[in-house]
């Protein structure tokens, strides 16, 4: 589904990463882990295709499509979801509006017929029941006063509302409680199929408690430098990231 | 044409016109033309060197020659039967002013509220004298300003709206603005608005240019919201690209009183908008929203003028604006609390979007406090749309020019939700999303749904 190749990014001329291979298949949940400043987020960025960000080498494939091609729009319509570590409060737009743009846009890509208002607050209904999301927050401004739980719940639901094949949950550094890493957790575990792929960014283990990974990488320095199975973040969560460091040889 | 010939320009007009207007009006009346253009001349055309008009544009407008007429203006074809212009679910007492002129065959008002006077303002000043001399001018002629000046010296007509004490007028009252004929014309109206003790007006005010022709248009509004009155006040502004607009509005608040006056710039040449409130009676409030949406070369200046007399009166002010393209804005927003005026509220903000590097606002908040127990605030922005909305709003697929119209949208949303008439509100959203769409195609001015029939 996602394969990625010698990947080396920057943003304003610094070097943030430096050749990342990566492979995730269908089904598949990858954790990637790894110290502060290592380039967690800038990957879900890159992936996400965020323009601050240049690609100067390397290539991504996502369902065998060179991923340069496509804007950030497409490469969400195409399936790829972020779930923001700090989503963006919008205020003046609707989470309905918001919604059901984001919706309609996605199948008109795929030429299906909008949905009616109807059919769409249906839809709604039972996605945020999915969720739990509490009903009024559907009724407000995009995030807008949501407390940190109620931005993450809202981050799932849209990941319920679309369902992607690949979902990055950028968790790095956030100051999650627990309530918030079960909600985070029990909606990604609801939405995962055989068909869908998830990468868990994060720098604890504990959410990792939650989802249960099959592949465990290490990101340090702009480098995957070990990759392993779940058991990975247990070593970690003892160790900590200087064990790395030391196997690295520095 | 430059500033000193358009100047001179209106003196001769004024010299000839005088014994015209002289016939048809009061000898008061008259005597304050007189006076205006005494000040006129005292004052001349504020040009970019008037600190008060510096980006306003005035020498743009006069490059250029206007056409002035004293004679009627109206059109030779039935223009009711060309124009039904209404807000969808809204129903309005429709007022049509033809060039500035009050439409002769505007139809009769069906219904309206017993005891309330809607005609022209020429009407006014005969048959309903002590009423139009009671009020006009009273408060405009506190004014240094020259375009105000060169308005009561040389504009005969437009309209007046009075209501009685203790009445509420059944529907709102929506005035159309209709320009039309061939040439560049040079419009003069003068609107005088009366709510007498505990009475309830609502109004709407819009345009329509029927003409491709560059207009100039100054304008004066007075309103005058007696004790315990409610007034709501909303103006469309769209007029084409070409255009000069200068627009004055005085409020008089008595005590009590509400005023909401809502502001909606949505498409213009040149735009200069003046609003002065005085607050003269303890407990009034006045409400002022402004909205402006710009883009290729348009300009629109707004200066607001919150006068407060006395003791425990409150203001609201807040005014947005979207510039795109090469678009230039200023607003200046002065306001005084006198050492009277004990306990009063304040609240001023102007919030703006420069969309693209070339658009330029400039906003300046001036506060005079000479009252120590008051509660004043200002603020003042001028940002570019947030950039991790976007990316935001792009990453869930949303392509960037819907989510940039999202986002303007939404900025421009809290100045729509103060709109207390449910259809109106509902159809300038659609107008304000249409104009961010670029929808505004040229045979469609008519803000409000205005038919054209064949
Ligand atoms: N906009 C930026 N400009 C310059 N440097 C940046 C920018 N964003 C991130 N970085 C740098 O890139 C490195 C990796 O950051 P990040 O991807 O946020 O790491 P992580 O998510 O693993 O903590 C850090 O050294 C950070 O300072």
């Amino acid at each position: 589904m996602l394969v990625i190749k010698n990947l080396h990014a920057e943003i304003n001329g610094k070097k943030i990463l430096k050749g990342i291979n990566l492979e995730v298949k269908p089904g598949e949940i990858h954790a990637i882990m790894g110290p502060n400043g290592s380039g967690k987020s800038t990957l879900s960025a890159v992936l996400a295709g965020k323009e601050d960000f240049q690609v100067t080498e390397g290539e991504i494939y996502y369902q065998g499509k060179d991923l340069s091609e496509l804007s950030v729009e497409e490469r969400a319509k195409e399936g790829i979801f972020l779930s923001f570590q700090y989503p963006v409060e919008i205020p003046g737009v609707s989470m309905i509006n918001f919604m059901k743009t984001a919706v309609n846009e996605q199948r008109k890509y795929k030429k299906l017929p909008a949905m009616s208002s109807g059919e769409f607050l249906k839809y709604m209904r039972e996605m945020k029941d999915l969720v739990e999301l509490k009903s009024d927050l559907a009724n407000r401004s995009v995030n807008e006063g949501f407390s940190g739980g109620e931005k993450k719940r809202n981050e799932i639901f849209q990941m319920a509302m679309l369902k992607p094949k690949l979902a990055i949950l950028d968790e790095t550094d956030s100051g999650l409680d627990i309530d918030a890493l079960r909600i985070v957790a029990n909606g990604v575990n609801k939405l995962k199929t055989p068909e869908n792929a998830v990468i868990v960014i994060t720098h604890y283990q504990r959410l990792l408690d939650f989802i249960v990974p099959d592949v465990v990488h290490v990101l340090y320095e702009g480098r995957i430098v070990k990759t392993a199975g779940k058991e990975l973040a247990y070593e970690l969560e003892e160790k900590g990231y200087n064990w790395i460091k030391e196997e690295l040889g520095e | 044409m430059d500033i000193q010939q358009t100047f001179e320009k209106y003196i001769k007009i004024f010299e000839a016109h005088s014994p015209q207007l002289k016939a048809a009006e009061s000898e008061l009346v008259f005597e304050t033309r007189l006076k205006a253009f005494e000040k006129f001349k005292k004052y001349g055309i504020p040009d970019h060197k008037d600190e008060n008009y510096k980006y306003a544009g005035i020498s743009e407008i006069c490059s250029q020659d206007y056409e002035f007429s004293l004679d009627s203006r109206n059109a030779l074809v039935d223009l009711n039967a060309y124009f039904q212009c209404e807000v969808e679910d809204m129903d309005t007492h429709v007022v049509l002013l033809s060039n500035g002129e009050y439409y002769q065959n505007n139809k009769p008002i069906e219904s309206l509220t017993p005891g309330v006077i809607v005609c022209g303002l020429k009407e006014a000043k005969l048959k309903h004298k002590d009423i139009f001399e009671k009020y006009y001018n009273q408060y405009a002629s506190e004014s240094d300003d020259g375009f105000v000046a060169l308005n009561t010296m040389l504009a005969d007509d437009g309209l007046f709206i009075y209501v009685p004490k203790n009445t509420k007028v059944n529907k709102t009252i929506q005035l159309v603005n209709l320009t039309h004929g061939f040439g560049n014309k040079n419009i003069f109206k003068r609107n005088l608005f009366i709510a007498d003790k505990n009475s309830e007006l609502s109004l709407v005010i819009c345009d329509h240019t029927l003409n491709n022709s560059n207009n100039f248009v100054i304008d004066v509004t007075e309103s005058y919201a007696g004790e315990n009155a409610n007034l709501q006040y909303h103006a469309l502004q769209n007029e084409p690209n070409k255009s000069g607009v200068i627009n004055s509005h005085f409020i008089k608040l008595d005590r009590y009183s509400r005023v909401n006056s809502h502001v909606l710039s949505l498409h213009g040449g040149i735009i200069r908008n003046n609003l002065f409130t005085k607050l003269a009676g303890e407990f009034a409030e006045a409400n002022l929203y402004g909205l402006n949406l710009t883009d290729r070369e348009q300009r629109i200046d707004n200066f607001t003028f919150i006068d407060h007399l006395v003791p425990n009166c409150t203001s609201n002010e807040l005014y947005k604006g979207i510039l795109d393209e090469q678009a230039k804005g200023a607003f200046a927003g002065r306001i005084i609390v006198r050492k009277d005026a004990q306990k009063t509220l304040a609240y001023q903000t102007n919030r703006n979007l420069c969309l693209t590097p070339e658009a330029k606002m400039r906003t300046k908040p001036q506060l005079e406090i000479y009252a120590d127990d008051v509660k004043c605030s200002h603020g003042a922005t001028v940002g570019q749309l947030d950039e991790s909305a976007m990316f935001y709003l792009r990453q869930r697929g949303i392509n960037s020019k819907e989510a940039r119209l999202m986002l303007m949208f939404a900025f421009a949303n809290d100045i729509l939700l103060k709109i207390n008439i449910d259809p109106l509100r509902e159809r300038v959203a659609g107008l304000i999303n249409a104009r961010l769409r670029g929808e505004f195609s040229d045979c469609s001015h008519c803000l409000m749904n205005c038919h054209t029939k064949n």
